[in-house]
Formats: C-alpha cells, sequence, structure tokens
C-alpha cells in the first residue's frame, strides 16, 4: 500500500511541481506586487497598499485602454460568431467541396497572431490604399489603421479572419449533433429554411453559443499579438483632454507600462484584467446558461 | 432554385439554392485566402515592384529564391537558428507535456480522495489565470529558482520547456482526464492481480489506448506554442542566443522597417511549415481541435 502512494505521488510530482512553481507561485507574487513599488531596476520592494490601484482610475490612458477592449471585445463577439455561424450553416449543407471549404476557413487560425498582424498591416496600409487611390475612392485612400475612429473595427475584422474557422467547427460538430429526422419533419411541417434555423437549430445547439461566446470574449479580452504587430497601439487620439494610444488594449497598455519600469503599475493593471475578464465571463456564462434552459 | 436536391441526410440542414450558395462560399473561399496569396505574390518581388504595384503577378519568381536567401544569410537576425530553436522547443515541450500530464491524469482519475478531486479542481481553475497576470512575476520567480537550483532558466531551452509544461498541464490533464474515465478499470485490474506494477500497468496498458488523444493534445499545444510570442520574449529575450520564429520575424520587420519584400518573405518562411503540416495531416488537427475546445 505504501509502494503505491510513492508511486503516485512520483506521477503527480512533473506536473504538480511545474504548476505550483509556474503557475501558482508567479500568481500570488503578482497579486502582492500590484500593492508594491516594484520598479524592475531595485531588487527591494517595499508594501504600498492599495496605491497602484487608486491612481489608475483617474490614469485617462487606462480608462481608455479599458473601454476600447471592451468595445473590442464585443465587436468580436458579434462578428466573429455571426461569421462562423454562417459558415457552418453553409457547410454543412449540401454543396460539393464543402469539406474543402471548410479545411480552407480554418487555415487562417493556424497562423500566429504576430505574424498575420504584419500581413495585414501590409493589406490595410498599402494594397487598400493603393486600391483607393486606383479607383479614386475617398474613403479608402487613408488606412483604416490610421484613423482613431476605424482602427479598432480593422482589428477586429482580422481577428474575425483568423478565428471565425475554428469557431466554425464548434458550431459544425452542434450541428451534426442534430438528428436530421427533426428537421425532416419540419420540412414536411412545412418550415421554411430560416424557420427551421431559428426554431430548430440555434436553439437545440445553445451550449455550442455558450461555449463559443465564452471564447471569443476571453481571447478578444487578453488580445495581445496580433495588437502589437498590426497597430502597435496607434494612431494617436484624444481621450479626457489627454493624449492617447488609439488602438492600445488592456493587454498592450500592461506591456507598455511595464516596459517603461512602471512594474508595480503594469501588475495593478493585469490584476484588474484578470477580475474584470472573471466577472465579464461569468456574466456571459450565466446569461447563456439562462438562455439554454429557456430554450 | 433547385429545391429537388434537398434529400435530407443525417448531418446536413442546408438551404435550398446549391449552385448560388456554392458560388458565394467560393467567393467567401477567395476572401479567406487572399492574405497568403498576397503574401506570396510580393515574397517573389523587390522592394521597388511591391510599391509599383503590390497586387501585380511577379515579373520573375526567381526573386523569390534572391528573398529567402537574403533572408536566411541575414547578419543581424538568425533565421534559421530560431527555426531550428523554435522546433526543439516545441518538441520537447509537446513530450514532457504529454509524458507528465498522462501520468497525473490517470493518478487523479484512478484514486477518487479528497485530495486528489482538489487538486484537480486547482488545475481546471487556473486555466482562467490570464498570462499578463503572471508574466513579470515569472520572470522574477524564474531568476530566484534558477539561482537556487544552480540551473539558467532564464534564456535557456530547458527553462522555457519547464515553464511550457507548467502553462500546458492544466488544459492537458483536462483533456487526459475526459479521456481515461472512459478506459474500463477492469484492463487495469485483471493486470495488478497477475502482479503487475503500477507504473508498469501505466506505461505497459494504459498508455499505448491514450494514443488518439495524445493526438489532440499534440495539435492542441502545438500550434499555441509554435506561434507563442510574449513567453519567450519574456523567458527568452528578444536578442538572446535562444530564438523562436514570431521574435525573429519581429526583430527582422523591426529592423527593416517598411521593407515588405523581406517582412513578408520572412512571414511565408513562417507560415510555410505549419500550413505544410495541416495539409498532411488536416482530418487529425480540425477533430483535435474540435475535442479540445468543447471539453
Amino acid at each position: 500500500m505504501r509502494k503505491k502512494t510513492l508511486v503516485n505521488m512520483l506521477f503527480l510530482a512533473p506536473c504538480v511541481f511545474a504548476f505550483v512553481m509556474i503557475i501558482i507561485i508567479p500568481f500570488f507574487l503578482g497579486l502582492y506586487y500590484s500593492m508594491t513599488d516594484w520598479n524592475g531596476v531595485n531588487p527591494d520592494v517595499a508594501f504600498v497598499g492599495l496605491r497602484n490601484f487608486k491612481s489608475l482610475f483617474s490614469a485617462p490612458d487606462f480608462i481608455y485602454s479599458f473601454l476600447a477592449t471592451l468595445g473590442y471585445t464585443l465587436i468580436n463577439i458579434v462578428l466573429v460568431n455571426v461569421v462562423s455561424f454562417i459558415l457552418s450553416l453553409i457547410v454543412t449543407s449540401k454543396i460539393r467541396f464543402r469539406n474543402f471549404f471548410r479545411a480552407g476557413f480554418f487555415v487562417p487560425y493556424l497562423i500566429g497572431g504576430i505574424v498575420l498582424g504584419y500581413i495585414w498591416q501590409f493589406i490595410l496600409n498599402s494594397i487598400l490604399v493603393d486600391l483607393g487611390e486606383a479607383l479614386s475612392l475617398e474613403f479608402l485612400q487613408s488606412s483604416f489603421l490610421s484613423r482613431s475612429n476605424s482602427v479598432i473595427w480593422a482589428m477586429s475584422a482580422v481577428n474575425t479572419w483568423q478565428y471565425a474557422g475554428y469557431i466554425m467547427l464548434i458550431y459544425i460538430a452542434a450541428i451534426q449533433s442534430i438528428p436530421a429526422s427533426l428537421m425532416e419533419a419540419a420540412t414536411v411541417d412545412g418550415a421554411g429554411y430560416l424557420t427551421r434555423v431559428f426554431k430548430i437549430l440555434i436553439p437545440m445547439m445553445a451550449n455550442a453559443f455558450t461555449i463559443s461566446l465564452f471564447l471569443t470574449l476571453t481571447t478578444s479580452f487578453k488580445q495581445f499579438d496580433m495588437n502589437f504587430t498590426l497597430t502597435n497601439g496607434g494612431p494617436a487620439t484624444r481621450f479626457l483632454d489627454q493624449p492617447v494610444k488609439a488602438s492600445q488594449l488592456l493587454a498592450m497598455n500592461i506591456f507598455n507600462t511595464a516596459t517603461a519600469n512602471r512594474m508595480a503599475e503594469a501588475q495593478a493593471k493585469a490584476v484588474v484584467l484578470f477580475v474584470s475578464l472573471v466577472v465579464v465571463a461569468l456574466i456571459q456564462v450565466s446569461i447563456n446558461k439562462k438562455k439554454e434552459v429557456e430554450m | 432554385m433547385d429545391t429537388s436536391r434537398r434529400s435530407p441526410k443525417a448531418g446536413n440542414h442546408g438551404p435550398a439554392g446549391i449552385p448560388a450558395l456554392e458560388l458565394i462560399t467560393f467567393l467567401l473561399f477567395l476572401l479567406f485566402m487572399f492574405p497568403f496569396a498576397l503574401v506570396v505574390l510580393n515574397s517573389a518581388k523587390t522592394s521597388r515592384e511591391i510599391i509599383f504595384n503590390a497586387v501585380a503577378w511577379p515579373s520573375q519568381w526567381r526573386q523569390l529564391l534572391v528573398n529567402v536567401g537574403l533572408i536566411f544569410r541575414n547578419p543581424t537576425v538568425d533565421y534559421l537558428g530560431a527555426f531550428v530553436d523554435s522546433t526543439v522547443i516545441t518538441a520537447l515541450s509537446l513530450a514532457v507535456i504529454i509524458l507528465f500530464s498522462s501520468m497525473a491524469a490517470w493518478i487523479l482519475v484512478r484514486n477518487r480522495t479528497a485530495w486528489s478531486t482538489a487538486l484537480f479542481m486547482a488545475f481546471v481553475a487556473a486555466m482562467v489565470i490570464p498570462f499578463q497576470v503572471l508574466m513579470y512575476p515569472l520572470v522574477r520567480w524564474m531568476r530566484v529558482m534558477g539561482d537556487f537550483a544552480g540551473i539558467k532558466l532564464l534564456g535557456t531551452v530547458p527553462g522555457i520547456v519547464f515553464a511550457y509544461l507548467g502553462f500546458g498541464a492544466p488544459l492537458s490533464i483536462f483533456v487526459f482526464h475526459g479521456f481515461i474515465k472512459n478506459i474500463p478499470y477492469e484492463l487495469e485490474e485483471a493486470a495488478t492481480i497477475d502482479g503487475c506494477g503500477r507504473a508498469r500497468i501505466f506505461f505497459e496498458i494504459v498508455f499505448p489506448l491514450l494514443k488518439p488523444i495524445i493526438v489532440t493534445v499534440m495539435i492542441l499545444n502545438g500550434i499555441w506554442i509554435w506561434n507563442d510570442y510574449l513567453l519567450p520574449l519574456l523567458v527568452l529575450g528578444s536578442n538572446g542566443v535562444v530564438q523562436t520564429i514570431p521574435i525573429a520575424v519581429t526583430a527582422f520587420a523591426g529592423a527593416y522597417l517598411k521593407q515588405w519584400d523581406l517582412i513578408l518573405t520572412s512571414t511565408l518562411i513562417a507560415i510555410l511549415p505549419v500550413v505544410l503540416l495541416y495539409l498532411f495531416a488536416q482530418r487529425y488537427i480540425i477533430k483535435g481541435m474540435l475535442e479540445g475546445s468543447i471539453k
């Protein structure tokens, strides 16, 4: 019996050790550092209480990043899920080459945010602007990335291009688990295509919507890589009479704060990101779960 | 509109009007693929050609080889080295994640005690912690750990592989846990009666049965680790000895600002291995992503 316990411990040890060292300890250190004067240079840190948090909520750049992140997340939730749901309907229909199309729509997900950020920077800053000049279309002649009122939308469009194929897979699985007889019966009863989608398909795949919305929400909220290489926060704009970066989302705000050696402040911002992500995700899941029961 | 083809088959609930839908889907497919086409086209051009006309067919494809040569022989960014390092880091991380997570998950499934349940819940709960909260304390803590153990963890392959084990373990244990639950215990019982030791039971009976789920865990972690940017940036540094592809691409884009011929060729080289792998293992990748996302 004792030997069994020893084997158990040995089997668990590598993961538990890595987990504690890489996640648990840094997590609690992170909570602590958010209440210190850590600056990344001085090896000693001193406890300062909630000072870092108090100054955050009066800093325009942070409030702006927070609101921009909420807006970006909201746009993505709608855009990604509408596009991926339509894609899933298409590739589960009877069209030819549907498996080929399905495979193609998924490809962008394989590309990392860093790399696709550069590719889309080229498309939005060069190709579209050239196109606008060639066709003398005024709204294309300056890049969507250089205008503060369109840059978040441009990022959402790129994000949709990247994620739609992935979320599509979740919807496909849900659609394929619905018995065909149910849809046949509705067709026989004279229900049109849209009626079948809205009255049968969507209610029956409510669980897939909960998962997909959760995934879109959490990934958008933590967006960094594509933000970093596509816009690097730009262009400049003004918010509450202060200059701010129009597309600097929360994760990038944290990164830039830490790069300026304001480590404790960056850590406090990260804690706010964590808490608000948990709150927003809990709200989303509870609303979706309620809907699942109603349906 | 062709409604006669609407004969229902399991999993297909498509609308009528197939040819029109096929055309729309094809156009959507082109929309998803055109960024890749632009990357390939412009990787075969000189900088001047791109400025002159970015959507034109390249005047000579030989330029692609010239550009690739320029990148691999570049004095500031060791692209080939980054390629090798990325491959080594991804392969080693996958190996330790698969081995140790499956071992841990097996113990957690087969020993249902208050302790093992609590540990499992801790792994699951940790998945909601955003990387931003952990990243800066982690770097500081890895320096402390490394000094204590006398091993260099920052800037080295073992250091980053250890970090990937910590970050990869929660999801991997979760996925393995779900799979092992459904393996009948009788198999292991019979082996115990025959006098087989615990460790042998795992490696000779259980582990071979895990093959399908290992593929899933490999794909889920592989795509993420290969494309990851922030962890390598923080642990390896932006100009350390060990580099990864995403770091090399950013270094390149930073050094050759707006020289799209070279930047796009470097993204092409970064994309190519993943897309080639996808072409061969497409079925497994789609299946793996699905299983991972639903759980």
